[in-house]
């Protein structure tokens, strides 16, 4: 009868939500009201139905991820809640370079990442990774070198096995 | 047929078996204030500010069972109101709050008395809505209502736009709901059931931990018996006073930060803690860590985020406690009362080395005999309901309840002001009892303008005023943890509460002694208007026993021995 004070971890979670206006502020409310962390939150339609599906990655204590799937849950327009361990996770990260870069050392480096050059204008280059997050990470690590000018990281969606 | 927005809200409001709402008009909530003069299906009582009008719903509510309905208007009306919602939503009352909105063409343009209510109420309800046209509004006035009212109760905000209730419709109100995404567990899982019932047949010091989801869920009666035939001691949280009666043998009183010695220590000792309907809330398990330590836990709420959030729960069942406790009830011939009977020994031991008592005083009358003396001379005819400090404390310690929602009082928000309005919602809800509020000096000035309402509507409240010319309980936190520094708490200004009440057309009386306190309820009770009792108590008592914030429950402040006092 003690109070679990185990150690913080990354999870992922699922939830399935009617597509309806406040939808995304009450999942986003109850995540700040409650001091739960989001380190990233996507979301889209679900299609062919009237539902979307958010992929949020957060963070705590086996109690705490607990505590956050089980208020999800009582929230209304909250259809299922999903917190696996067995899941395929994916995410996409876009990077500008200059084109004074080298363009081609930059290109073989996406490819090993799933990615390519997407777009090509005077000044700079836009390349496109997407693999699981934590490679992602060792994208981003690997073309610092290369200078780039911008990043945008698209969050992780997932889906279980 | 078709008939507008606003035609829709009275006639949804008729088919719920309404009869009662409260509430305050407004510039955006005009379309709908025009239908309630052209009604007669239910009574409009207006308060005299909207906060008032929540809290006489949630009186109204916990008193009836039924779910409360208040009206007000956008903006500051609105504003008005949270405190209200948020209040109703920490306590688990079932509300319907029908507000007004600027029309949809004017939202999001900073209109006039335009504010974004369903971003304010998102944290403090169970669910809202805006309504952005009126064919919607049936279905979102039959959710609402569902909603409000079933699972773990709660209020429901619609908020309606001033075109929407012109908006003229369809509306059909005999559908059945279809809610994919919202179906309470009602049923308890029967393994774990069993499973809870075996764990209890082979504990030697089970405990009964009632809170308040035992009256939500109607199930005192099944709650009763059962602590009746297993023989098993029970200890009640605030909010669950009058699920047992005082006359109980196996009640041992309330736990928490005031709660008895007797009733702490058997939750200290405990091996297996019985929680029905609570959810843990730090008033009344003081350090986490100590509560209950030597227990396994079984746990019954019908909310499952309540379940082992801040307790570990080692029998966890999901279900609407009326049908748990009856399915614990057809296994219970696996209990052997018996065997408790050292158990009952030791609580009762406990009960007389620190009793729950008060000392009296030859100069002055004390608190705590105000609220035993209503007991004595109404006990079972009175309901009772409370503002927030001291005489709160008080009135859930010594009054004597008999029933459930005899005891209506501000649980988890503690509001002052709560008292008054709410016995307004009590005694509609409940005429034929007398309706007390115990309130303090600082609180009846919080909602005191509903002294006007009571006149207007003839509802006969006893408000009794236990006057210490304190915010009593923070001077008593300041006495006992900041070495006495009374900052802001000294109330020694104070207004005539006798020609208060009279200014508004009800009755006031000044007590001193025990015999002028006799002889003013009695007045009181027999002139049958509202009335504002103002008693002149011991100014420095203290709430005893306590807790201290943050500490175990074994280890309280105790009543100090007269001696030496
Ligand atoms: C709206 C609100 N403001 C402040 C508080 C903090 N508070 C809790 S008890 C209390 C004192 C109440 O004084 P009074 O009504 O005279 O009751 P007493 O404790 O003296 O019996 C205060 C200020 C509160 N609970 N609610
Ligand atoms: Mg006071």
């Amino acid at each position: 009868m003690t109070v679990n004070t185990d150690n913080s971890e990354r999870r992922v979670v699922s939830v399935i939500v009617v597509n309806e206006a406040s939808v995304l502020s009450r999942i986003t409310n109850l995540f700040s009201g409650r001091g739960y962390n989001i380190t990233s939150l996507t979301v889209a339609p679900i299609p062919d139905s009237k539902y979307s599906r958010l992929t949020i990655v957060t963070a705590g204590s086996v109690r705490v991820i607990e505590q956050i799937t089980k208020q999800l849950h009582k929230l209304i327009p909250v259809l299922r809640v999903y917190e696996h361990d067995d899941i395929v996770e994916k995410e996409m990260a876009l990077v500008k370079f200059s084109i004074s870069e080298n363009i081609t050392e930059i290109d073989t480096l996406c490819q090993a990442y799933n990615g390519k050059i997407v777009n090509v204008s005077e000044s700079v280059i836009i390349t496109m990774v997407a693999d699981e997050p934590k490679r992602i990470e060792n994208f981003l690590q690997a073309i610092k070198r290369y200078n780039p000018k911008e990043i945008v990281r698209s969050g992780a969606v997932a889906l279980e096995r | 047929m078709q008939i507008s927005g606003a035609q829709m809200v009275i006639e949804a409001l008729i088919k719920e078996g309404v009869d009662t709402v409260f509430g305050y008009p407004g510039g955006a909530i005009m379309n709908v204030y025009d239908e309630i003069y052209k009604q007669d299906g239910f009574k409009h009582i207006l308060n005299r500010h909207e906060q008032a009008s929540i809290h006489a719903a949630e009186g109204y509510a916990k008193a009836s069972g039924k779910v409360g309905v208040a009206m007000i208007t956008s903006g500051p009306g609105f504003t008005n109101a949270v405190t209200g919602l948020a209040d109703a939503y920490m306590d688990s009352i079932p509300l319907v709050v029908i507000s007004g909105q600027v029309p949809m063409s004017l939202i999001g343009t900073d209109g006039f008395q335009e504010i974004d209510a369903i971003g304010i109420s998102r944290p403090c309800t169970k669910h809202n809505y805006l309504v952005t046209d009126a064919a919607d509004l049936p279905r979102i006035l039959k959710e609402a209502f569902y909603i409000a009212r079933t699972g773990r109760p709660g209020p429901v905000h619609v908020d309606i736009p001033k075109d929407i209730t012109a908006q003229i419709a369809e509306f059909d109100y005999d559908f059945a709901l279809e809610l994919e995404t919202y179906k309470p567990h009602v049923k308890g899982n029967p393994r774990q059931i069993k499973k809870a019932i075996d764990a209890i047949a082979n504990a030697k010091r089970p405990l009964f931990y009632l809170g308040g989801g035992i009256i939500n869920a109607n199930a005192s009666d099944e709650v009763r018996k059962l602590v009746q035939i297993t023989g098993i001691p029970a200890v009640e949280t605030f909010m669950a006073r009058g699920v047992l009666s005082h006359e109980d043998a196996l009640l041992i009183g309330m736990l928490g930060m005031h709660g008895s010695y007797a009733a702490n220590m058997a939750m200290s000792e405990t091996d297996l803690v019985i929680g029905l309907g609570v959810r843990f809330d730090d008033r009344v398990t003081g350090k986490l860590s100590e509560f209950a330590k030597n227990a396994d836990v079984i746990h019954v709420d019908i909310d499952p985020a309540s379940i082992s959030k801040l307790v570990h729960a080692d029998y966890p069942i999901v279900g609407d406690l009326k049908n748990v406790a009856g399915d614990m009830l057809s296994q219970v011939d696996k209990i052997n009362s018996d065997k408790y009977e050292t158990w009952r020994d030791t609580i009762n031991n406990f009960a007389e080395l620190h009793p729950l008592t008060f000392h009296e005083d030859t100069q002055r009358i004390k608190p705590q005999w105000v609220v035993k003396r209503v007991g004595e001379l109404l006990g079972d005819d009175a309901n009772i309901s409370t503002d927030v400090g001291q005489h709160q404390m008080w009135a859930a310690q010594f009054y004597p309840f008999s029933r459930p929602r005899q005891f209506i009082s501000s649980g988890g928000l503690g509001t002052m002001g709560f008292g008054f309005p709410a016995a307004l919602g009590v005694k509609a809800a409940s005429p034929e009892k007398t309706s007390i509020n115990f309130t303090g000096d600082g609180s009846i000035l919080m909602n005191c303008q509903e002294l006007m309402t009571a006149v207007e509507q003839k509802i006969p409240v006893i408000n009794i005023i236990l006057n210490n010319n304190y915010l009593g309980m923070v001077r008593q936190w300041q006495t006992l943890f900041y070495d006495k520094r009374h900052s802001e708490t000294d109330l020694s200004v104070q207004p005539d509460f006798v020609k208060l009440s009279e200014a508004f057309g009800g009755i006031g009386y000044r007590v001193n002694t025990k015999e002028e306190f006799d002889a003013a309820l009695k007045d009181a009770v027999e002139k049958n208007v509202v009335a504002f009792i103002e008693v002149i108590v011991h100014r420095l008592e203290n709430v005893m026993p306590m807790v201290p914030s943050g500490g175990s429950l074994f280890n309280m402040m105790l009543l100090e021995k007269k001696e030496t006092k």
